[in-house]
């Protein structure tokens, strides 16, 4: 249609509105990356011996790694020596009361809307609270200590759980996985820790608030959660920051566990500073997430909404290697303005009967770029494994692109691999359908989006649905004059 | 309330489609607008509903009152003009009852009535369906995915009960349908003739018409009314063609009927 480009051209600045910066005092590191850092982190979080010699095998690997360059993105070299890798608020709140966390931080969490007094949160959601490097507060803590779940940072479990961490801590990704995991091992400095017991549901959903305040610091957290036999949990996962013209790095690394008929449900909203329209600043998240599934039976559904990052380089994947085991991944990545997303997953069937369910859409707008990666392997003892795939592009405007790279590695000739694929526009016609109808463009835009990411928000948590539908709409905001 | 077309020209990609329209509708009328392809009815439809595609170039358009050509598609829908599509839109994944409901609370709004809400909403629709004989499952359905092209004319003219404009525009919606589809849609048109609503129907055939009856009928050819007339127009039409009305300066243009 003619004016299709006219009207869909007129990019507007797209506002991010956690974009502030909270003035506290920090006690960082300084820049720059070799073993003495290392020792300084490990010292400042009063590290057991064995960490701090994890990381630093991890970090004499890291040196021998090249960054890699296969991922569909494109930017300037990282200076790894001109990050900050420490970062923290000077006043530690004590670990027993909320009441100490600097009243600043607080107010900041609060204009996130992360209250982190319990009786102002959502009944059924824990919250740990990350600020650049450290935990800052952790809820509902004693009510789960109750039923034997622990929900703490990464400090605290080191300190008072170090038997379990070292019991699982690199079982999933291990020191030496990729170059970006290895310098979170190396590096890494805060995050959360939860370990559901036998038998035990989880009776809220459990959730880590991510934010970077301070300037030219990286941010490396590891999360580690362990269900044992038969427990299940929700994990949900949300991340801001300030706007800065510089790039910042984010490389995090999850690890998840899942025994026999465990459950583990993992949700991200990523939300991280994408940059200006211009595509100065935002956030490189350089993460790997990777879940096992151990136990016969257990299952891993991993959801994340991708909406912010100037550059987003993650797989969240499952290695199922228990019999009967599920795998699931549902995925909305949205690019904007100058944002690059190459993000899918990695299935790996190793056990019998295992199945695995990828779901992938991916809206591209203005100049962004929207890469579809993912790896389905049926190792060769993996009888009777199927898997699903379906890898879904909408592109809204003529300046954005869509690419899907699915690998499909298939060693058992019993296995059943389905794969579907579609690339679609916002089509002018839609659009005005919808205006007909009396909706605005924007409304019929994110109508338009939020059906086409049906099946994935479907996946989300109730609330956290609501909440990924708004920021899709924000994020996409201006993408349609 | 009144819509008043003034000397209207329009074209589309650079080339002139409407040369020059003139007409009025008043509340409580039907109008019915035929000609034959490529003469520009469907262009004046979508003209009135704001359709990006189109370029006015001159004259105007008075929508009691107000200049619609100022206005932008969604605001003419607030205003009270509808127009049910030809060729109806798919939206994957959004239910029709959601769309229905956005559209519906976006014009009451506009309206300063208050928005309805999940309970409300089902009421008014599930009276409107029961009027019209639609299907229930049809509100829990993608809008018009995986629809027939009866049950994609059905809908539009659903969605019209629901949202109750005061001027209803059906660009060629009796066009595929079979015969009981089309006894469904002027049912719908018939149920909803009121004192303050006006129609424009844009027909190529005068079989709805057999229907719903006009009040007046335009002939369009070439982007000029050339005739109207009763509804005996209509007949006259249906036994003579197009190619009698035909201007003397196209003559060797197609006798189409």
């Amino acid at each position: 249609m003619s004016t299709s480009t006219q009207t869909i051209e007129q990019l507007a600045t797209r506002e991010y509105k956690y974009g502030f910066v909270t003035d506290v005092e920090q006690d960082s590191a300084p820049r720059g990356l070799d073993e003495h850092i290392i020792h300084l982190i490990s010292e400042k979080k009063h590290e057991p011996a064995w960490l701090l010699e994890w990381r630093l095998k991890a970090f004499r690997v890291w040196q021998t790694m090249k960054e890699p360059t296969w991922g569909n993105v494109k930017y300037g070299p990282i200076d790894y020596q001109d990050i900050i890798y420490y970062s923290a608020p000077k006043k530690r709140p004590s670990l027993q009361s909320l009441d100490d966390v600097d009243p600043e931080i607080r107010r900041t969490f609060e204009k996130l809307g992360i209250p982190l007094e319990e009786q102002k949160l959502l009944t059924g959601v824990a919250v740990d609270a990350v600020f650049d490097s450290v935990s800052v507060a952790t809820t509902f803590k004693e009510k789960l200590a109750d039923l034997g779940i622990i929900f703490c940072s990464f400090s605290d479990a080191v300190q008072e759980h170090p038997d379990l961490v070292q019991k699982y801590l690199g079982t999933v990704v291990p020191y030496s996985d990729n170059f970006f995991a290895t310098l979170n091992s190396a590096v890494f400095s805060d995050g959360s820790f939860a370990f559901i017991p036998k038998g035990v549901r989880c009776p809220m959903e459990l959730s880590t608030y991510f934010r970077i305040n301070a300037r030219d610091t990286g941010q490396f957290e590891r999360t580690l959660i362990v269900a044992e036999e038969g427990s299940s949990v929700s994990y949900l996962e949300g991340c801001t920051a300030p706007m800065r013209d510089q790039n910042q790095l984010h490389a995090a690394v999850v690890e998840l566990v899942a025994l026999d008929n465990a459950t583990i449900k993992y949700s991200t909203v990523q939300n991280w500073y994408p940059g200006d329209s211009e595509g100065r600043g935002g956030i490189y998240n350089f993460v790997t997430k990777r879940g096992k599934c151990l136990g016969v039976n257990s299952k891993i559904t991993w959801t994340q909404v991708e909406t912010g990052s100037a550059i987003t380089w993650k797989y969240p994947g499952c290695i199922l290697m228990g019999d009967n085991s599920v795998g699931e991944f549902y995925s909305v990545a949205t690019t904007n303005n100058w944002q690059q997303a190459d993000t899918g997953t990695k299935m790996i069937h190793l056990g019998k009967n295992t199945r695995s369910t990828i779901v992938s859409k991916g809206i591209s707008a203005g100049h962004g770029q929207n890469t579809y990666r993912g790896l389905v392997r049926i190792a060769k003892g993996a009888r009777g494994a199927r898997n699903y795939s379906q890898c879904d592009s909408l592109l809204i405007g003529d300046k954005c692109g869509a690419h899907t790279f699915p690998y499909l590695e298939i060693n058992n000739s019993t296995a059943r691999v389905e794969h579907e694929a579609s690339t679609s526009k916002i089509g002018e016609d839609q659009i005005f359908y919808c205006r007909q109808r009396g909706l605005t463009t924007e409304d019929a835009i994110n109508m338009i989006v939020s059906g086409f990411c049906k099946e994935v928000f479907r996946q989300l948590p109730m609330e956290f649905a609501v909440e990924a539908r708004k920021l899709l709409g924000v994020s996409l905001e201006g993408s349609v004059g | 309330m009144k819509l008043r077309i003034i000397k209207l020209h329009a074209a589309a990609a650079g080339h002139e489609i409407l040369r020059g329209i003139d007409l009025a509708i008043d509340a409580g009328e039907v109008h019915a607008l035929m000609g034959p392809n490529g003469s520009g009815k469907s262009t004046l439809a979508r003209v009135l509903a704001g359709h990006p595609e189109y370029q006015v170039t001159a004259g105007e358009v008075l929508w009691d009152g107000a200049n619609l050509l100022a206005m932008d598609p969604e605001s003419r829908a607030r205003a009270g003009v509808f127009m049910a599509f030809q060729y109806p839109v798919e939206i994957p994944g959004v239910s029709n009852a959601y769309f229905l409901k956005a559209a519906l609370n976006a014009v009451r709004a506009s309206r300063g009535q208050e928005e309805l809400d999940a309970i409300e909403f089902m009421t008014t629709v599930r009276n409107r369906m029961a009027e019209l004989g639609v299907d229930e499952a049809l509100l829990n359905r993608p809008v018009n995915e995986g629809f027939s092209g009866g049950e994609k004319k059905r809908n539009e003219i659903f969605q019209m009960a629901v949202l109750e404009p005061r001027l209803a525009i059906l660009d060629e919606t009796d066009s595929g349908l079979d015969i009981d589809a089309l006894k469904i849609v002027a049912h719908g048109v018939n149920a909803m003739r009121q004192a303050d609503r006006a129609f424009l129907l844009v027909t190529h055939y005068q079989r709805l018409l057999n229907y719903v009856v006009p009040d007046v009928v335009h002939v369009l050819s070439e982007g000029k009314i050339v005739r109207s007339g009763g509804k005996e127009l209509a007949l006259e039409l249906e036994e003579k063609g197009y190619g009698w009305l035909e201007a003397p300066a196209a003559a060797g243009a197609s006798t189409g009927g």
